[in-house]
């Protein structure tokens, strides 16, 4: 790869997010809300996610219960896995399962939304017709994914600590008053809040990685499809290096 | 600068990164004209109308519209210039999510005060016009191909543009309709004095509506021809020009002194 095309690799998504950015406050005129495109998606991106979202929290959080059980029971200290699950699902695991879901959902709809559209000159037309594709097609997504995925994330988080709780109470013999006691006494809500901030993060990363492999898919079918998959790839790659990177950031205000 | 010009394309080169399709091309169409672009397939035709559009910006080169860069307006400045043109793409373009009336509504919208009942009128008067009167509640996937560049050209028809872009209008339509066609876009010059730019193999149409063609060449990346269709068939020096011209697309007996010869 030459250094050229390396640099136009980077520039190229810098140039993206600085038109959207640019378009960001277009939200606030008249004709630059699409309210009802807004809530097509906040329902796409939110309201339908909401099952499997329990779903896969609820067995999320028992997996980790298990493992909890295992080896606090060899320290008998058994009730201190609702801390461990308390804090792992609501800072870690709620909002990175809501945003793996979000990816495949959203993610990859968004992209091969915005492909087919590139490849039909939906795209073209829209600016041809004066109006900035970015405020048309992004914002709306943009924002329904900022709302939606911290709901989301309150419900995976009630499904995980629920899940680690059946399993702490069965597995592990605990009276649930105790288990639940534990749970509402170390978990505060600065631990829920932190967790759900890092919902908003995923979400503009999810929608930006979707929304820009759509524009760059190359000009046929089969360029849909491969923006769709680079799409999921690299919010997957962005939402893990986030988590880690706002996890240190945490730990340094001492959370 | 002359006002008589709507667009004019100066020493233009356009390609897609390093790849060039055409090399230092300039023309111009003149305001109330129809202006044909032929070319082979994949020779850069449709390239050349997104380059006039200021979808692309040409690797070198100006182009004016209404004597204004379109390449160096700027975005906000591109954008209102784009707001004068009305095109239509090879496939419609149709927004899949919104019914016909809606995508006929969509530049109404976002451009005029007009309330709703107006919007409406309009909408159905620009279906009318193409034909479509009583398809807006369709949605776009409900329609035929050819269906579909009608609803399209509704749409770029919909603010009254001047500037008028059409991207192989009449393939894949049937001969009637085709010739419709014609007949609106004849209308649409003669009525309005719009300035149309039309990309086109069909020569029907280029005998019917062009009062000059520009012919681009994929070989030498440059046009070999520009004129009057009937003077070039007749005049040309270049034996391929008058071939193309006159392949038996060409009904008229007064060319008969051309022997008509195929050369794809
Ligand atoms: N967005 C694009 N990126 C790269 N190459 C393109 C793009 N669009 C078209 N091309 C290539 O440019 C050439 C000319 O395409 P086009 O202008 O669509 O031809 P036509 O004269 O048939 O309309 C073709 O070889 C095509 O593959
Ligand atoms: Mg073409």
């Amino acid at each position: 790869m030459t250094v050229k095309t390396l640099l136009g690799n980077c520039t190229e998504p810098v140039i993206f997010i600085g038109r959207v950015a640019s378009a960001v406050p277009l939200v606030f005129t008249r004709r630059g809300f699409r309210v009802r495109e807004f809530l097509y998606y906040l329902d796409l991106c939110g309201a339908r996610s909401v099952g499997i979202v329990l779903m896969i929290c609820f067995l999320m959080g028992g997996v980790i219960g298990v493992q909890a059980a295992i080896q606090l029971q060899k320290v008998g200290s058994e009730i201190f896995s609702a801390d461990l699950i308390g804090f792992s699902v609501l800072k870690e695991f709620g909002p990175l399962m809501v945003a793996m879901i979000a990816t495949g959902r959203a993610g990859s709809a968004f992209a091969a939304e915005i492909g087919t559209m590139q490849v039909d000159e939906e795209v073209s037309a829209l600016a041809t017709m004066g109006i900035r594709p970015e405020a048309y097609l992004v914002l709306p997504k943009l924002i329904a994914m900022i709302i939606a995925l911290p709901v989301l994330t309150v419900f995976g988080d009630a499904a995980g600590v629920f899940g680690g709780m059946l399993i702490g109470v069965t597995a592990m013999g605990l009276p649930a008053a105790a288990y639940w006691g534990r749970t509402v006494e170390v978990l505060n809500f600065t631990t829920f809040a932190l967790g759900a901030l890092k919902s908003v993060v995923f979400a503009v990363l999810i929608t930006m990685a979707g929304c820009y492999c759509g524009f760059r898919a190359s000009n046929d079918a089969l360029g849909v499809g491969r923006g769709a998959t680079s799409a999921v790839v690299s919010s997957i790659f962005l939402v893990v290096v986030a988590d880690a990177v706002i996890t240190v950031l945490y730990s340094f205000i001492g959370y | 600068m002359p006002a008589d010009k709507a667009i004019e394309v100066q020493n233009v080169t356009i390609g897609y990164g390093d790849r060039v399709l055409m090399q230092n091309i300039s023309f111009s169409v003149g305001k109330g004209e129809i202006m044909c672009i032929l070319g082979g397939s994949g020779c850069g035709k449709s390239t050349l109308l997104k380059h006039i559009i200021g979808l692309y910006s040409p690797q070198a080169g100006d182009i004016l519209i209404d004597g204004r860069s379109i390449v160096n307006a700027g975005e906000e400045g591109k954008r209102s210039i784009m707001r004068e043109f009305g095109v239509t793409y090879q496939g419609g373009a149709l927004f899949g999510s919104m019914t016909v009336a809606e995508n006929v509504a969509l530049p109404l919208e976002e451009y005029t005060d007009y309330s709703s009942s107006k919007i409406a009128e309009v909408v159905e008067e620009k279906l009318k016009l193409v034909d479509l009167g009583g398809f807006g509640t369709y949605m776009p996937s409900e329609l035929s191909g050819g269906m579909k560049k009608r609803a399209g050209l509704a749409r770029a028809l919909a603010l009254d543009p001047h500037l008028l872009f059409f991207d192989e209008p009449s393939a894949g339509l049937d001969p009637i309709t085709s010739a419709d066609l014609d007949r609106l876009i004849l209308r649409l010059r003669d009525n309005f004095g719009s300035t149309i730019v039309v990309v086109t193999h069909e020569l029907d149409s280029i005998f019917t509506i062009a009062d000059r063609v520009v012919m681009l060449d994929k070989a030498t990346k440059s046009i070999i021809a520009a004129g009057n269709p009937r003077q070039l068939l007749n005049d040309s020096p270049n034996r391929w020009v008058r071939s193309f011209l006159g392949r038996d697309g060409l009904k008229s007996s007064d060319e008969t002194d051309f022997q008509v010869k195929k050369v794809d």
